[in-house]
Order: C-alpha cells, then sequence, then structure tokens
C-alpha cells in the first residue's frame, strides 16, 4: 500500500485526532491514503463513522503497544 | 457547564432538559443519558466541525441545551460554537465517562430502633448499593469502584462501615468491597459458592448468617437465593428491607447466563423466585441491585417496592409455566454487558488493570436483567 501522508496525533485527545485528520485528508487527492497515528481508543469507532459519512475508506487499521494506526483512504 | 449530579436531579425531578449527544451513533444508540422529560438529538461531532449553522434550527430556544461527549472534549468545542451562535448551552462536565461513575445517595427509610438504610443510585449504569448505618456503625452491600463516595458519605454521617457484602460476583460493574474493606479494617463477605476461583480471603456468607450494625441490634439476615449466579444470596435488613440483589428487580428478574450456564441455573432461579420469596412477609420493601429503565425511579429518586406489589405486578413473577419461564430465562436475551467477563475476573481479584481500563470495561448500560 502506497501511504502519501502520515499524521501523527498521539497523546491528543478528543476531538483533535479528528480535526486533524479532517485537515491532513484535505490536502490530499482522491485515491491516496492517509496514514494516522492515535492513543485516543475513541478515536477507533469515530475514525470509521467519520471516514464513512464523509464518502472516505477505512482501509485498516492496528493496535500495538497502545498506539492505534489507521489507514485512510481518500474519497 | 453541568455536573453529573445537577443533571441527576434534573432526572428525579422530571425536569425537561434536552441533550445534545456528540458522540457516533453507535454508542448513542448503545448508550445515553436518559431522563422522563429529555429530548435527544444525536449528531456526531465530526459532523460538525466546518459549523453548527445546519443544527441551529434543530435546537429549543426556551429549555437548556445540554451537550454530551464520550469524556467532554468535544462537547465543550460543540458548545462553544453553539455558545457563538447564541444559544444557551452547558457541556456535561466529563461527559459519560463521569456520567458512569456518578452516585446519588437516596435515603430509602428508617431502621426500627434508629438507624437509616441509604441507596447509592449510580443513575448512569443503573447500579445501586446500600449503606445501613445504626449508631455509629455501617454495614455496606454491592460497592462500586467508587469507593471514595461511600467512604466521605459514612464520614460524614459519623458512622464507621464495620462490614461489606456482595450479594453475587458481580458481572456488569467491578466491586469496590474488597478494596473499601482494606481501607476501613471492615469485614468482607462473599457468598463461597460465588468464590470457587477468587484469589483473596472472604467471610463466607451463608444461609442464615446475620451480622449486627450497632448496637440497636440491626440484623442482616441473609437468604440464599441463586439463580442469577450460583451463590446468590440476598439479604433481610430489620424484617422490613429485601435486598434482592440481581435475583428480582422492580419490573424484571435477574439474567441466569452471565457466569455461563443459564441452563443450569434456570431451576434455581425459579426456585428463589416462586418458593423462597413466596415464603417471605408481603410487606417487605425490595431493594434490587439494578434499575433498567427511568420508569422505575419513585418520585425521591429511589428504587423500591413492596414485595407484595411485585408478586401482583412483576411479569417476571407471574409465569405459571416452567417451560415458558426456561423460555423467557435463556432464550433472546438482551447483548450481555460490556467485557463482563474480565470484570468477572477483576471481581475474582485475577486480574488488576489500571483504572483507565477499567473505567472503558464498565462503559455502558449494565443489562443484568430479562423482561
Amino acid at each position: 500500500m502506497k501511504i502519501n501522508k502520515i499524521l501523527d496525533a498521539k497523546g491528543l485527545a478528543c476531538p483533535m485526532p479528528i480535526v486533524k485528520t479532517k485537515k491532513a485528508i484535505a490536502e490530499l487527492e482522491t485515491g491516496e491514503v492517509l496514514e494516522v497515528h492515535t492513543t485516543d481508543k475513541g478515536a477507533k469507532n469515530d475514525l470509521s463513522a467519520w471516514a464513512k459519512s464523509g464518502g472516505h475508506e477505512l482501509l485498516k487499521y492496528e493496535e500495538e503497544n497502545n498506539v492505534w494506526r489507521f489507514w485512510i483512504k481518500k474519497g | 457547564m453541568m455536573t453529573s449530579k445537577e443533571v441527576t436531579q434534573k432526572v428525579f425531578t422530571k425536569e425537561s432538559l434536552f441533550i445534545l449527544d456528540v458522540r457516533n451513533a453507535g454508542d448513542f444508540a448503545d448508550w445515553k443519558i436518559e431522563g422522563h422529560n429529555f429530548d435527544y438529538l444525536n449528531i456526531p461531532y465530526f459532523e460538525l466541525l466546518d459549523g453548527v449553522e445546519g443544527i441551529v434550527e434543530k435546537l429549543p430556544t426556551d429549555k437548556e441545551i445540554l451537550v454530551v461527549c464520550a469524556k467532554e472534549g468535544s462537547s465543550i468545542m460543540v458548545a462553544e460554537m453553539l455558545s457563538d451562535a447564541g444559544l444557551n448551552v452547558f457541556y456535561l462536565k466529563g461527559g459519560m465517562k463521569a456520567w458512569s461513575e456518578h452516585l446519588e445517595p437516596v435515603k430509602v427509610g428508617d431502621l426500627k430502633d434508629g438507624g437509616e438504610i441509604y441507596q447509592f443510585v449510580r443513575i448512569g449504569k443503573g447500579c445501586l448499593s446500600y449503606l445501613v448505618v445504626s449508631n455509629g456503625e455501617a454495614a455496606l452491600i454491592d460497592a462500586t469502584r467508587m469507593i471514595e463516595t461511600y467512604m466521605e458519605f459514612a464520614e460524614s454521617i459519623g458512622v464507621k462501615i464495620k462490614h461489606v457484602f456482595d450479594t453475587h460476583l458481580h458481572a456488569d460493574h467491578i466491586s469496590g468491597s474488597r478494596a473499601i474493606a482494606e481501607i476501613t479494617g471492615a469485614t468482607y463477605w462473599l457468598p463461597p459458592k460465588d468464590a470457587a476461583e477468587v484469589i483473596y480471603t472472604y467471610q463466607p456468607l451463608t444461609d442464615g448468617k446475620g451480622v449486627t450494625i450497632g448496637n440497636a441490634a440491626i440484623h442482616i439476615h441473609a437468604l440464599y437465593s441463586p439463580g442469577h449466579t450460583i451463590g446468590s444470596t440476598s439479604f433481610i435488613v430489620d424484617k422490613k428491607f429485601l435486598l434482592s440483589g440481581d435475583i428480582l428487580f422492580i419490573d424484571s428478574i435477574g439474567r441466569p447466563d452471565l457466569a455461563g450456564l443459564a441452563q443450569d441455573w434456570v431451576g434455581d432461579l425459579r426456585e428463589s423466585l416462586y418458593k423462597r420469596y413466596r415464603q417471605l412477609s408481603e410487606e417487605l420493601v425490595v431493594l434490587p441491585a439494578h434499575f433498567m429503565i427511568i420508569d422505575e425511579l419513585n418520585n425521591d429518586g429511589s428504587i423500591s417496592e413492596k414485595l407484595g406489589t411485585l408478586f401482583a405486578e412483576n411479569h417476571g413473577l407471574n409465569i405459571k409455566d416452567d417451560n415458558e419461564f426456561r423460555k423467557l430465562v435463556t432464550e433472546n436475551l438482551p447483548p450481555q454487558p460490556n467485557a463482563y467477563q474480565e470484570i468477572r475476573e477483576i471481581n475474582m481479584g485475577k486480574i488488576n488493570p489500571d483504572m483507565d481500563k477499567q473505567r472503558e470495561m464498565e462503559i455502558g448500560p449494565n443489562r443484568c436483567a430479562v423482561r
């Protein structure tokens, strides 16, 4: 998977991970992929719901040592 | 800003409130702040990042608006935007996390020879715990993990906690009983049949066991009433109150499946509800360990009802046919409580996750009943 941009949102509390993700996605072209790192557990459900409502695709996510990583394809 | 305590008072007094819940739709559908006269709008905060113009017209101008999110960060952001748009709004301090942890003490009755019994209403999650007080001493039953609340309350009314009980090994919330016993030096009682796997010491709470609180001989009498778990035990306090644990609720009955043995325990549940409880005085005031719906609250916010009334009105006590009863309590059960297996392991003393993890496990409604 080609990743076009990485956003480090670790240590940020809700709503900042989504606020930053939204800004970062806006700077990408359709079809490009953003990788997001966050330590906010609540971001999991919110990011997938946000991606859906915005027409983006949450390709996958994984968790390691309390850091969540998300890959979102701009729609 | 509005605190959980203030929102609780609005629930108790049936005030109206408009709740703008900015969590995602799934979390809102699963669990929200309930009130008799509360109205709701659920719009996730991430749909409001570009502005609130789209929702202003959906919000009332003649009642208070409370913005709610999981922890509080997003609700502060949305409340500020709405405030800039000219609306009078509050955010919930601490969000649903604080709501889940709020305990409201309500006095539910007097004891014969002086003394009182208090119910601690965990309004956001539906858990109920009890403090029986007499002559400077107290017994605490089914305490939640918010142990400071009980200890501060006991201190404020000048009583010392001498005995701590769990009616059963809880699966829906983390017990604070053992921690309080360790701090106060109180004796911790647990039904031995629920304690087969626990790794700490406790006093076995068996049928007929009694303790006395204070000089006034307030008797707490244990009544073995299995069914929700194999050890589930009820208490009769002062021959007046029946603490029914998770066996009998106001508008529902306990579910037998949370320790994995629904089919085995359905017979016990039936016997406890239809035989053992039937032998008790109908004048006993039932004080359960949970409420499920806000309609179960009395006007003062307490949750209680005479046993005789429940025999007449609680559907779960009025099923004549054994098979029908078995079906009710083993089929089509509501979803199990969040993380209930891990919660049981914490209550057995097997694991001890940090406070954040404990909070997260307890998120959501309790779901201990079948209706």
